[in-house]
């Protein structure tokens, strides 16, 4: 207490008002969330009034839990299962984009490197809009799942090609030069050289993809048939202002540890793989550079 | 292969995909807005050949733009939540990049890592949680109740401006916070202590020196919440879902989940990307220009 007393009168220590509003800043940032996650354990139906501790909303009830109510688990198994379809088809088109484009000087580049801002600044209600009108009368593509992953995947590319250029870019060209004096082919430079020096970039992408495509909801509600492809978001969407239980609290819940897993693996992995290449460095900001 | 077509070739197949399912859907939202309807289904039957373009369902539409007309109202809602939430974004998340910037030392990474959690919870996530806490007997009602102010529950998600204010608040300004903390983190502390020596006063050397040299991070941040504010519908949706706080992306979502009128509806995507434009083009700009400096 004597302590606290003391920093709060010490005029020489740092700017106080500016610390209590980023502490308190964080508090009402987190709390509300770690609220919901403790209501996923409610023993009760209620989402607000604390009735004792239970994990019924996630297997305990025979039907109303996130692992027994089939439209809670669909949307889970929808969500994993657009994210990885995500990350499987953006990041390989987004990493060639990316060292195409750093590379390519010719005609065309200059239009591709505009069109590819485009995704990154469009409300998404807009690019929602367009994708269903395209799908419904031009390519006739049935709303589902593979409109739901085209749809994502077309707003996720960008953002690949951000991460993965600016590594290109602080690579720079000399280490695919001096392998191609060693006597290296051109694709054996890139082989060899070029994407283990983009691991990195492309384990931050992938994480970056994941983020995306499980959070994203404008795109993927347009672009969705009926219940049997909710998402985790459109579930959530849908529901919240119902008389729903709290297995909804739990279905973010495990979204929620879902994400952190994967984001705790791909920190282990890049922490190794930025360590082998220049020493390491913080993953922490070079992810808060990233994000930003 | 010869070297020249080596490097176009690996844009290719991404190029392809952006003008097949980016350029060409946005051209497909003009087909509809200007094409006709199926008398018959009601459905929209889309002009593809600009020559067979009809402007009837565009010039009602900014019929109803005018003062007074109901467009108009949603229009200036909208403008007004997105103003008043990005000026409390500003004030809310500037002190916060400011000292993690500059005052932060040993607590900095654990801040850092505190500002990113938002990043990995679902932004409905995050919304469902505001929902819990906001319910009539949910805990703020009940502190409030505590502590004496109210005497009975408030309607928060009863179609309150406020509170659909302060969940886009809450929404947004993780994604304000960490590109200004990035500007913020650029600036040279010798210029500052330059600025010092030189016989400015804390608040001066902040007014003449930080701030000239983070206005265009506040503006770019500014922009990039402010784009996704201005479609944004399901915030309101779930915080609100009353008529009286309508945004035009809940206008548009009505348009095309609620009805037949999807002519309408893309009419009025139209409208808000050409308002939109000047901010899409001065971030592109903002982006151009910082992908040309050298890093």
């Amino acid at each position: 207490m004597k302590r606290v007393r003391d920093w709060w009168a010490n005029p020489w220590g740092q700017p106080r008002t500016l610390a209590v509003v980023t502490w308190l800043y964080m508090v009402w940032a987190i709390v509300p969330v770690c609220i919901a996650v403790l209501f996923s354990f409610n023993d009760g139906r209620s989402r607000s009034v604390w009735q004792g501790f239970s994990t019924r909303w996630y297997w305990g009830d025979p039907d109303q839990s996130v692992l027994h109510d089939p439209a809670l688990r669909g949307a889970l198994e929808q969500s994993l299962k657009l994210a990885g379809l995500d990350m499987l088809i953006a990041v390989p088109l987004g990493v060639g984009l990316a060292i195409g484009l750093t590379r390519w000087r010719g005609f065309g580049a200059r239009p591709v490197n505009f069109l590819m801002l485009f995704p990154l600044v469009t409300p998404e209600i807009v690019m929602a809009v367009s994708l269903l009108l395209v799908f419904v009368s031009l390519y006739k593509i049935e709303l589902g799942t593979t409109a739901q992953a085209l749809g994502q995947v077309t707003f996720s590319i960008s953002y690949v090609v951000l991460v993965v250029r600016g590594r290109l870019l602080s690579v720079g060209r000399q280490y695919e030069e001096a392998a191609r004096d060693l006597g290296a082919s051109t694709f054996g430079a890139l082989r060899l050289v070029l994407l283990p020096l983009l691991a990195p970039a492309i384990f931050a992408s992938l994480m970056v993809v994941f983020a995306l495509s499980i959070d994203d909801f404008v795109v993927t509600d347009y672009l969705s048939s009926n219940s049997s492809t909710q998402t985790v978001p459109i579930k959530i969407y849908s529901s919240v202002r119902g008389t729903t239980t709290p297995a909804l609290n739990a279905l973010a819940t495990v979204m929620v540890l879902a994400t952190l897993v994967a984001v705790a693996l791909a920190a282990v992995v890049y922490r190794r793989f930025s360590k082998l290449q220049q020493g390491g460095g913080s993953a922490v900001s070079e992810l808060a550079a990233l994000e930003a | 292969m010869t070297r020249r077509f080596l490097w176009p070739s690996f844009a290719l197949p991404g190029a392809i995909w952006l003008v097949l399912l980016f350029l060409v859907p946005t051209y497909a939202v003009l087909a509809v807005a200007f094409g006709t309807v199926d008398p018959i289904f009601s459905n929209p039957v889309p002009a593809w050949n600009p020559l067979h373009w009809q402007f009837g369902t565009m010039r009602d539409v900014l019929r109803q733009l005018r003062p007074g007309q109901p467009f108009w109202t949603v229009f200036v809602r909208t403008f007004v939540y997105v103003a008043v939430a990005l000026a409390g974004c500003l004030a809310l998340g500037y002190p916060v990049a400011y000292y993690l910037s500059r005052h932060a030392k040993r607590t900095k990474k654990l801040l850092l890592v505190l500002l990113i959690v938002p990043f990995w919870v679902s932004y409905l996530m995050r919304m469902l949680a505001w929902v819990g806490l906001l319910l009539p007997d949910g805990l703020v009602n009940r502190a409030l109740i505590d502590v004496g102010v109210l005497s009975h529950p408030y309607g928060w998600l009863d179609g309150q401006a406020s509170s659909v204010i302060l969940a886009l608040v809450y929404g947004y300004v993780p994604y304000l916070i960490l590109p200004l903390y990035a500007t913020l983190d650029r600036i040279e502390r010798s210029v500052l202590e330059a600025g010092r020596d030189l016989g400015a006063s804390p608040l001066h050397t902040f007014l003449h020196v930080t701030l000239p040299l983070s206005k265009h991070g506040i503006m770019a941040a500014s922009v990039l919440i402010a784009l996704p504010m201005f479609g944004d519908y399901y915030t309101n949706d779930v915080i609100s879902g009353s008529p009286r706080t309508t945004m035009i992306g809940n206008q548009i979502n009505l348009f095309f989940q609620g009805g037949p009128q999807r002519t309408v509806g893309a009419s009025l995507v139209i409208v808000l990307s050409v308002l939109l434009a000047a901010l899409m083009s001065y971030y592109l700009w903002v982006t151009v220009r910082a992908s040309r400096e050298p890093v």
